[in-house]
């Protein structure tokens, strides 16, 4: 079909699920005329209409109660977050609302709403504009929680989350939108959507790894060979659930995992993930699992981000101390 | 008659209001009062050009450009008392520069060498906010504590203290201002709630937030509201300073709306063609807020252009000092971010610190390129 960027991709895919579905709505600031800020939805409002991509008041939890109130009246709105920064003024509404009405109402109620969050740092902006705020969505029961990390992905995980009838937060790497492309084709079907994926074959360790940090532990993997060693990518794709039998099985294999993400260590996807491993495979363990993160400390200015978020020589330095064990 | 506030046409004619008059205080020279407010206005600009030059050369990760706003922001900037405080956005450089920040300082957070490069204690001018209208509730929480301090009413002019919010009027839509509107009145807080109406909130115009103009809205919350022209910048003045005063004689919240126009882009990454007619720009360049002081002053041979020299010169030598001063920032160290977390840094950040200090030794031994 043809060669895409991320932030095409999802364009592409919010489009097709548009054409599909006539109750599927767009939603957010600036996602009208201006296309978004990342123009993810270019081009949508001059095809769809402005009552189904819809220009909001400056009000995130304006933005998700509304969509509560469309999706209990048969919608499905996925709304756009500008920055990962600003979903806390909604945080309110997605956990104690958007989480809960299913439960509430003992399963007579359905809100598939998709919350699109481009999240993640490295792009040089000021505050507020890089956080990783997974953890405090994949820690509330009720909701589900997705990342995808390339075009092909992100075209098919959205429409899939779109199609689904839980309420999916999903997250996008907004540093990687624009650099590099892929090869979508329509005619090859996607996979589950609630699975993580094997992206680089390997024997000695397992990188785990989302969102932004696959491409790090894919160049990590990459000049980890030219020392002769052979390290398995797994991207988790879905955050909640967590698929964990892939992982489990290499882990088997390699007795040694690193877990890789942007978030804060304490309390991230990574501890849980350790845990799981631990409670699992201990006997096939080598080494105790590593995190690689973002450390706990506010999000640093731009001038030092590089030096905050994990990078390819933090991955290998921690893939040293598992084999070093 | 329009609700607009108005003293100065944008022809630079002086107009009455039967409520407003621009008064600068005893002992004040008109003129010279007004000369000063059309410095103040002309090196924000400058400030602003360069800055937004700066980000095009890849000195600043981004800039919220100022242009057009000048007046909005001086004339509230200097109606300001050094007791009051501001709780500003993150386009507020005017009145910033107007509490004296340096220029220097204001580059910082775009540079992303810092998150705010003053002390907000010292200059009464808090630190910039990026969450939309965050700080309206905290300018009224503070308006709230000078309040039980004892410190509005007193009738002593320099310890009487006002409190400022800005805003825009997309930040009108949030819940956090409408909560600020009700705290406020519902305390009487000494806090003025100052809204630079540029009728833009990045691609959506005035109409997606209000369907009224915002002015009136004070009144459904129980407190008063005005509406000033925003690029008038004796009435700007005019109209802060009656309602900083309102506050400061302990009479409660006021909202003023003050109706501008954002000229530029809304920051350095956003291209307004996309949503906005050159029309309207063009209409709104005849009411710049710089040419009709201007204007004034020269009509009545209150202004020399050796007076005009001097203020380019001084415009001049404030673009290199910028220039060379951005450059020179410096980095932060990549362990503040452990040590400035807390008050008191806990004992697991400073494992995980002297942790990260090793690494970044050991890898400036093995090999210096990766630390960049
Ligand atoms: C809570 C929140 N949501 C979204 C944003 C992204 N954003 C930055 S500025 C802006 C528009 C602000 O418009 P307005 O309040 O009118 O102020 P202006 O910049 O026009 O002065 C938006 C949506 C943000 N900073 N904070």
């Amino acid at each position: 079909m043809s060669t895409v960027t991320l932030a095409k991709a999802l364009n592409l895919g919010l489009r097709r699920a548009m054409e599909e579905d006539p109750k599927v709505l767009v939603m957010g600031e600036d996602v009208g005329r201006l296309g978004g800020v990342f123009r993810i939805t270019d081009g949508l409002q001059k095809d769809f209409g402005e009552d189904r991509v819809i220009d909001t008041p400056l009000a995130e939890s304006g933005i998700v109660g509304t969509a509560v109130g469309l999706a209990l009246r048969g919608y499905r709105p996925v709304v756009e977050i500008q920055f990962d920064g600003f979903v806390y003024p909604a945080y309110d509404q997605i956990v104690c609302q958007v989480a809960k009405m299913h439960s509430r109402s003992r399963g007579r109620l359905r809100l598939p709403i998709v919350i699109r969050i481009p999240f993640g740092g490295g792009i040089g902006a000021v505050e507020h504009h890089s956080e990783s705020p997974e953890a405090q969505f994949a820690h509330t029961p009720g909701l589900k929680v997705v990342a995808c990390s390339n075009p092909v992905d992100g075209y098919w995980m959205l429409q899939q989350a779109i199609a689904h009838d839980d309420p999916v937060v999903f997250l996008e790497p907004k540093r990687q939108y624009h650099s590099g492309k892929a090869e979508l084709d329509a005619a090859v079907g996607p996979g589950p959507l609630f699975a993580s994926r094997v992206a680089r074959a390997g024997g000695d360790v397992t990188l785990l790894c989302y969102g932004p940090t696959v491409k790090t532990c894919l160049a990590a993997a990459d000049a980890a060979a030219t020392e002769g060693r052979s390290l398995e990518v797994i991207d988790l794709r879905t955050l909640s659930p967590l698929d964990m039998d892939p992982v489990l099985d290499s882990v088997r294999r390699t007795g040694r995992a690193v877990v890789v993400h942007e978030a804060h260590m304490n309390l991230g996807m990574g501890s849980e993930i350790a845990a799981r491993i631990t409670e699992k495979c201990f006997y096939s363990l080598e080494a105790p699992v590593l995190r690689v993160g973002g450390f706990d400390t506010p999000y640093p200015s731009a001038r030092i981000e590089h030096e905050w978020l994990p990078d390819v020589d933090r991955v290998l330095d921690a893939v040293d101390r598992v084999l070093g064990f | 008659m329009s609700d607009l506030i108005q003293l100065l046409t944008p022809e630079g004619e002086r107009v009455e209001h039967p409520e407003f008059r621009f008064d600068p205080g005893p002992g004040v020279d008109e003129a010279e009062m007004i000369r000063g407010l059309l410095r103040d206005m002309v090196l924000c600009r400058r400030l602003d050009t360069e800055a937004t030059a700066l980000q095009r050369h890849g000195e600043l990760g981004i800039w919220a450009p100022l242009l057009g706003q000048e007046a909005a922001q001086v004339g509230a900037g200097r109606a300001l008392r050094k007791q009051d405080h501001v709780f500003p956005t993150y386009r507020e450089h005017g009145v910033a520069w107007c509490r004296g920040i340096d220029p220097l300082d204001m580059l910082s957070t775009w540079r992303g060498t810092d998150h705010g490069g003053w002390d907000p204690v010292a200059t009464g001018f808090h630190l910039y906010t990026i969450v939309i209208g965050a700080q309206t509730l905290h300018a009224t929480g503070y308006a709230m504590g000078v309040q039980r301090d004892g410190l509005v009413g007193t009738g002593d002019p320099d310890r009487d203290t006002a409190v400022i919010a800005h805003f825009g009027d997309g930040a009108s839509s949030q819940g956090d201002v409408n909560e600020a509107f009700v705290f406020a009145a519902s305390y009487n807080s000494p806090v003025v709630f100052f809204c630079q109406n540029n009728q833009w909130a990045i691609s959506e115009p005035m109409e997606r937030q209000s369907r009224i103009p915002l002015f009136k809205r004070a009144q459904g919350f129980g407190f008063p509201g005005y509406q000033v022209d925003g690029n008038d910048v004796l009435a700007t003045y005019a109209v802060a300073q009656a309602a900083l005063q309102r506050a400061r004689d302990g009479e409660g919240p006021t909202l003023v709306e003050a109706y501008t126009y954002r000229m530029g882009a809304h920051t350095t990454t956003d291209d307004p063609t996309r949503y906005r007619l050159s029309e309207d720009v063009e209409h709104w360049k005849l009411k710049d807020p710089i040419a009709r002081v201007e204007a004034y002053l020269r009509r009545n041979g209150l202004v020399s252009d050796e007076w005009f020299a001097e203020l380019e010169a001084e415009a001049d030598a404030l673009g290199v000092r910028m220039r060379e001063g951005c450059h020179a920032l410096p980095d932060p160290s990549p362990l503040s971010p452990f040590n400035e977390a807390y008050a008191e840094i806990t004992p697991e950040l400073e494992t995980q610190r002297d942790e990260f200090a090793a690494y970044l030794s050991g890898l400036q031994g093995a090999a210096p390129e990766v630390t960049r």
